[in-house]
């Protein structure tokens, strides 16, 4: 019982004594949770009390209570119950005092006790129910305090028992002073306690054990599912859920999943049919004109291999690639395969303009170029003119080494385009073509790709260009390494040029054989001869034909002869050579001992239905597979060559020479005083001398000329 | 990956491009079951599969009850017929770290490596070498539990500690939420703790023990060894570790879909701090 509640009229108590006693009695032996049930099924009972509070479900009204005074539930929780469980008035008040001393701290309460205290009063005495005599005896020795506690109806007004409010003892209704205070009876104390800890609210959340336990049982209450054991655990873990997470307004959006929302629109789109055009002549044409590839078939025979995207990304992709022939002036479409990166992923498309398309773009493009170069040279040569003004500073000796020349459009590296995406949905955006030192200083670095096409390279030999000219130097090196296809399907077309023209470049142009019968499986597992590259090998020099860079063209021819002179005595260029155009697989070199290729059979149970599978271990990630007559490459990987030793960037270069020694700028000492006026009388010794020589010479002369 | 949840956790996975052929898969539903049965697991994960150069290796591990607990690891040719792998221990990871390149693929290929000894023979001190012979199932072994030390990972709220040590699966983990799945924090190692120690108490007030038991991905050296991908439209985050190349994280936001699978040569990228 604790602290005394107010009693302000004892005298009126003791016709209900015993009744308390027996309530109190009754309460206290019953567990905790049975008065819960008792408590939560007053629900019906509400409505015939004219419940005092507002008429709002019981659930919401306990939450919402709880919801304002977050350590102050349990008094409340008391309040609330007693109008509704008039026959419990004395228990709960029981259980009152403790948490009402603890909690009570605000002036707002004090007002909701006040008019608790008031409604229920008015409730009590119209239902109160009398309950069994049950062990009247045992407590006969506490009718002293049940003169204190009484009847729910001389409770109260509670008020704070706050020194601050100067509240007389008589406004308080604390009964004068009576010595000591009673102690609590051992098990309504536990009860108490029991209540006081389940009333504790956790650190990370303003939810206490007691809040949810009534919101549970309410819950199964008024839902009455049928067996409510066996869901009691996946009750009380929605009941979590819903508490943290609530539900949403119609109004509202969740504001997590907006990216996930806009991506979905965006992938929706690309399901739609491209535009308006409906009929049927135009459904015949892209059915057989379409240069689209069979994504679908290809993602299939990958499967078997156990290599490739699952079947719905596929799928996208194939819708992707659909959208791309669509706003592209597009003659063949392949998909090339992935590129994985950092923080996205690229999409590689590799593509073939129509005749004439791209010549466009590309004019552009290089007019862009040509115009920042014109800048600069412009620049430099004011610079110089200045220069020669003043005092002509001696010119650094080094020229940078010839620029190679580009291939051309579909020719060699630069056969195809290639078209990347992040994402199927997102829009495609087309790389540049490779430059061959582009190709060179990609040999050079290691780097992982970001996903974002603008980014810097920045690496040691520095790398020309952004990411998107390191991607596309990369996608160039694997397929020159890695696009195979079966010994045969591709021949060499009939007109061939002089092999010797172009220095033995070999022959670069090749086309379907329409004979082509298909290696059976086996054979192609077996052997690596029965596989040839079709895509031509890249030279050292970033080139797939090789250009002398020290073929002066007609302009610098006339920049000077000296310096031609110069350079034909010191360098001497190879001509650099690859292996030519369909060679077998059986000739790529070794990796350390170990073959550059790995095949086996998709599926060694049903060799008979399999498909031969190639796997590359110089580019880890390079995929081909065939059967019959169908092949196919793909790429799925971080895009980096394999090599069994660690990377090793290249040391920086020596320092250079600015300028060759030459008595212009060599250092020495001006000479001394002494030094001049010795100079100055050798010099008039000698001016004397010769002039001493010249009247001699006269003299005779003279003597001569008379004699 | 869990076995239990094989296809759905290989088509979330595919992302990398490396995944299972039918006939694998299939083999594989049966096979692990049926070792679930005979070793008494309490979960079989698919752990992945190593690429050797003649033939691949296909990884299963075994767990227990408690959930870090050393696991079993077994290994397989064809995907059916599975045999266990000794215990990695610290003698036979240092004895194959000497071994670099490629698996062959075949279990009993032996790598033969040239070692100095030094060699009393009364008062002269020379070396020998020796020829060491080193069995491709060791490198194995060590390479998994390499791997697994290093990259094998799970999201913050998939396990849970009791009080008595024991860590169980959290069975109302209903996945990380978007906020969250960006953060490298938000994952933790699959395995015991090593430097949860020597956090700083202001850092260990705000763990809640019975979750933040294990090393999160914060630490992790080098720094930025973790790519994090949306995939799929957003509705996929998708970890793939930069030092050990293959290794795939996968998680479903929102959902309890979650696993890793290594498909890769199981050789580390010591390149890493040049290519980042």
């Amino acid at each position: 019982m604790g602290e005394p509640p107010p009693n302000p009229d004892p005298s009126t108590q003791s016709p209900k004594t015993s009744q308390n006693s027996d309530r109190r009695s009754r309460e206290a032996s019953q567990p905790l949770i049975t008065i819960l049930e008792d408590v939560l099924r007053r629900p019906p009972q509400q409505s015939s009390q004219g419940a005092p509070l507002p008429d709002i479900p019981w659930t919401q009204r306990a939450s919402l209570t709880e919801d304002d005074n977050l350590a102050e539930e349990g008094p409340e929780g008391g309040i609330e119950y007693q109008p509704r469980s008039p026959s419990y008035p004395a228990g709960f008040s029981l259980e009152f005092p403790p948490s009402q001393q603890f909690f009570l701290d605000e002036s707002g309460m004090m007002q909701q006790y006040l008019e608790g205290q008031g409604l229920f009063l008015q409730q009590l005495e119209s239902t109160y129910q009398d309950p069994g005599t049950n062990l009247m005896g045992q407590f006969s020795m506490y009718q002293r305090e049940d003169q204190l506690f009484g009847q729910a109806t001389q409770h109260g007004p509670y008020l704070r028992d706050d020194p601050a409010l100067l509240l007389g003892p008589s406004d308080l209704g604390f009964m004068p002073f009576m010595g000591e205070v009673p102690d609590p009876e051992p098990r309504e104390l536990a009860v108490q306690n029991a209540k006081a800890y389940l009333l504790q609210t956790s650190v990370n959340c303003n939810l206490s054990l007691y809040e949810h336990l009534v919101n549970l049982l309410t819950k199964i209450l008024n839902q009455r599912p049928e067996n409510p054991l066996s869901i009691l655990e996946s009750l009380n873990r929605t009941m979590q859920w819903e508490w943290f997470h609530p539900k949403l307004d119609t109004l509202w959006d969740d504001p997590e999943m907006q990216p996930t929302y806009e991506m979905a629109e965006k992938q929706k789109a690309l399901f739609s049919r491209g535009g308006r055009r409906e009929g049927e002549q135009e459904m015949e044409e892209e059915v057989t004109d379409s240069p689209v590839p069979n994504m679908m078939e290809t993602a299939f025979y990958f499967e078997q291999a156990g290599v490739g995207l699952s079947s719905d990304e596929s799928f996208r992709i194939f819708l992707a690639l659909r959208q791309l022939v669509e706003q592209q002036p597009i003659h063949t479409c392949r998909f090339w395969g992935k590129i994985l990166g950092l923080s996205r992923s690229y999409l590689v498309a590799e593509v073939e303009f129509r005749e004439g398309e791209e010549e466009e773009v590309e004019e552009m493009m290089e007019g862009e170029v040509l115009e920042a170069h014109g800048e600069e040279e412009g620049e430099e040569e004011g610079e110089e003119d200045e220069e020669k003004v003043v005092d002509p500073v001696p010119k650094p000796q080094w020229k940078p080494p010839p620029v190679i020349p580009k291939e051309d459009s579909r020719t060699g590296a630069n056969k195809y385009l290639y078209f990347v995406c992040n994402e199927p949905g997102r829009p495609w955006t087309r790389l540049p073509h490779v430059t061959p030192v582009q190709i060179v200083q990609a040999r050079k670095i290691k780097k992982f790709f970001t996903g974002y096409l603008d980014t810097p390279v920045i690496s040691y030999p520095p790398f020309p260009g952004t990411e998107a000219n390191y991607l596309r130097a990369q996608i160039a090196r694997i397929s020159a390494a890695t696009h195979i296809s079966p010994l045969g399907f591709y021949q060499f077309g009939e007109e061939e040029g002089d092999e010797e023209e172009e220095g033995g470049a070999g022959r670069d142009s090749f086309e379907e054989n329409p004979d082509f019968e298909g290696i059976p499986v086996l054979e192609l597992v077996d052997s690596m001869a029965n596989w040839v590259h079709h895509m031509q090998h890249i030279l050292p020099q970033g080139r797939c034909t090789w250009v002398n860079p020290l073929q002066k063209t007609e302009e610098e021819e006339e920049l000077g002869e000296e310096e031609e002179k110069a350079d034909e005595g010191l360098e001497e260029v190879e001509q650099e050579v690859g292996p030519p155009l369909l060679t077998p697989l059986s000739e790529d070199a070794e990796i350390m001992h170990l073959s550059p290729w790995t095949t086996h059979l998709s599926c060694s149970l049903s060799p008979q239905y399999s498909v031969a599978v190639v796997r590359s271990n110089l580019w880890p990630g390079a995929y081909a597979y065939a059967i019959g007559k169908k092949f196919e490459n793909l790429y799925i990987g971080w895009g980096h060559k394999y090599s069994p030793e660690n990377f090793n960037p290249p040391l920086p270069a020596l320092i250079q020479q600015e300028y060759t020694s030459g008595p212009e700028i060599m250092e020495m000492s001006d000479p001394t005083v002494e030094e001049e006026q010795a100079l100055k009388a050798a010099q008039e010794q000698a001016l004397a001398a010769a002039e001493e020589e010249e009247e001699d010479e006269e003299e005779e002369d003279e003597e001569d000329v008379e004699d | 990956m869990d076995a239990d949840s094989l296809l759905l956790s290989l088509e979330l996975a595919s992302g990398s491009g490396q995944g299972l052929s039918p006939d694998r898969r299939a083999s594989l539903l049966t096979s692990l079951m049926l070792v679930k049965r005979d070793y008494r697991f309490d979960r079989v994960l698919f752990w992945g599969r190593i690429l050797g150069l003649v033939a691949d290796y296909y990884i299963a591990q075994g767990l227990s009850d408690d959930q870090l607990a050393p696991r079993k690891t077994l290994y397989s040719l064809n995907c059916t017929e599975w045999s266990l792998l000794p215990p990695a221990t610290e003698e036979m990871v240092t004895q194959t770290a000497v071994v670099n390149g490629r698996f062959m693929g075949d279990p009993s290929h032996e790598y033969e490596h040239m070692e100095l000894q030094k060699v009393n023979e009364g008062e002269k001190v020379f070396d020998e070498e020796l020829v060491v012979q080193i069995k491709e199932e060791s490198r194995l072994v060590s390479i998994i539990d390499q791997i697994d030390k290093a990259v094998a990972i799970i999201p913050r709220g998939a396990l849970f500690k009791t009080p008595f040590g024991v860590t169980s699966v959290n069975r109302t983990f209903e996945g990380l939420t978007l906020s969250e799945i960006r953060k490298l924090s938000s994952y933790f190692h699959f395995r015991e703790a090593i430097d949860l120690k020597n956090k700083t108490l202001l850092e260990k007030a705000n763990l809640d023990p019975s979750l933040d038991f294990m090393d999160s991905l914060e630490y992790d050296i080098p720094k930025g060894s973790w790519s994090i991908q949306m995939e799929r439209g957003n509705t996929l985050v998708v970890l793939r570790s930069l030092l050990w190349p293959g290794l795939t994280f996968y998680h479903a936001p929102r959902t309890k879909n979650y696993g890793y699978i290594y498909v890769g040569t199981g050789e580390k990228n010591l390149d890493l701090p040049f290519m980042l």
